[in-house]
């Protein structure tokens, strides 16, 4: 069944609270949800304070101040700082998105920052994506070709090039997959929206020739059907991705084959 | 603990092969509800107040009947279709899954024939 309530041991609890920083600066409020395996306690959200007139303007930026000058414990995952490689994907004002990219101007009042939902959380803001990537392994996101290797390289025309645009773009930062109720749910069985996109990007690449063997692994009630078109995850892609549409498009192929 | 690599689980038992037939028919069944719900709605709105031989004559031309039970068929089985697909979403475990399948099954199969048998029986001036 749906889990609906959640155990003791995952309850959060209200936490610390840090100093506010001295003077009348641009203070902002954040709230960060801290679990560490370790200690045996319960999650909590700590508060922190911090002068935005003394930090960049990206959440990311304030994430990095509070780790290098209030709380070196803090714990999260970042790397390019500039929204193409994923790692920083959170729950920041009640959306999945890109701390990186996401401005504190654009969110009103106190800043709440979770880890991504539905997730098992390794470490304060860190989610185990183990799953989700081995979902994507699943799919084999690579060119598959039965035809003799060409002395140079596969070719495509620009029209066909141009059928990936919206597809390639994608980062795997899982924000889209776990903003949809259905992965939630049955993300045991269910690919999800980012894996889904990641196949269409293959079934509609012209070079590629295991449209038909894509098709057959994915024609299944639950790695592709239990998308209800919830559609949290076009709202969700930091990107500005629809892999709704993406999927729709899969649907639509698995319909065109029978008919 | 289980101890099987993330790969394993996520193929798990394999795709099932299947799924567009049960997506096709509820999108079928969709577009078929939406002019015969509005039928039957206006047949029901057209007969408030009529006594039971006018119903009965009404009901008696082939061509609503037909209409009926066409949308009789055609609700009860997007009806069975869309339960079953919130069945397999909230309900996780096997044996409780596999038995709320099968009653949703024989439930809508019997909503169905009744109402169908129902419509007969007047139909055919019972």
């Amino acid at each position: 069944m749906v889990e609906l309530t959640l155990p003791k041991n995952s309850r959060i609890e209200k936490g610390q609270s840090w100093p506010r920083p001295a003077g009348t600066g641009n203070i902002r409020e954040v709230q960060i949800y801290r679990w560490n395996p370790d200690d045996g306690k319960n999650p909590r959200v700590d508060t922190y304070y911090i002068d935005l007139d003394d930090c960049g303007p990206m959440i990311l930026d304030g994430l990095i101040k509070i780790k290098n000058e209030i709380d070196p414990t803090l714990t999260f995952r970042r790397s390019c700082r500039e929204g193409i490689c994923g790692s920083c994907a959170m729950n920041i004002d009640g959306t999945n998105t890109l701390a990186c990219t996401k401005g504190f101007n654009e969110v009103n009042g106190t800043v709440k920052i979770y880890p991504l939902p539905h997730q098992p959380v390794v470490k304060d803001l860190i989610p185990d994506l183990t799953n989700f990537f081995a979902q994507h392994a699943s799919i084999e996101p690579w060119l598959k070709t039965s035809s003799p290797q060409p002395q140079t390289e596969w070719l495509q025309s620009h029209e066909d090039r141009q059928k990936l645009d919206g597809l390639y773009e994608c980062i795997l930062c899982a924000c889209c997959s776990t903003s949809c109720p259905s992965y939630w749910w049955n993300s045991d069985r269910y690919l999800g929206p980012a894996v889904l996109l990641q196949a269409y990007r293959w079934l509609a690449d012209s070079r590629d020739e295991a449209t038909g063997e894509r098709l057959d692994n994915l024609e299944d009630p639950f790695r592709l059907y239990r998308c209800h078109t919830i559609l949290n995850c076009v709202q969700a892609c930091p990107k500005g991705l629809n892999p709704a549409k993406a999927i729709a498009e899969i649907k639509k192929l698995m319909v065109e084959r029978r008919y | 603990m289980n101890m099987r690599t993330p790969m394993s689980r996520v193929r798990g038992l394999g795709s099932a092969k299947d799924g567009t037939t049960h997506f096709w028919r509820q999108r079928i069944t969709a577009i078929a509800n939406l002019p015969l719900v509005i039928l039957f709605l206006i047949l029901v709105i057209t007969m408030v107040g009529a006594s039971h031989g006018q119903v009965a004559a009404l009901l008696g031309s082939p061509m609503v009947a037909i209409l009926v039970l066409f949308g009789i068929a055609s609700v009860t089985t997007h009806m069975w279709l869309g339960m079953q697909v919130v069945i397999e979403d909230y309900i996780h475990g096997e044996g409780a899954k596999i038995l709320l399948l099968i009653s949703n099954g024989f439930f809508c199969a019997f909503v169905g024939l009744s109402a169908a048998f129902a419509l007969l029986k007047i139909s055919f001036g019972g």
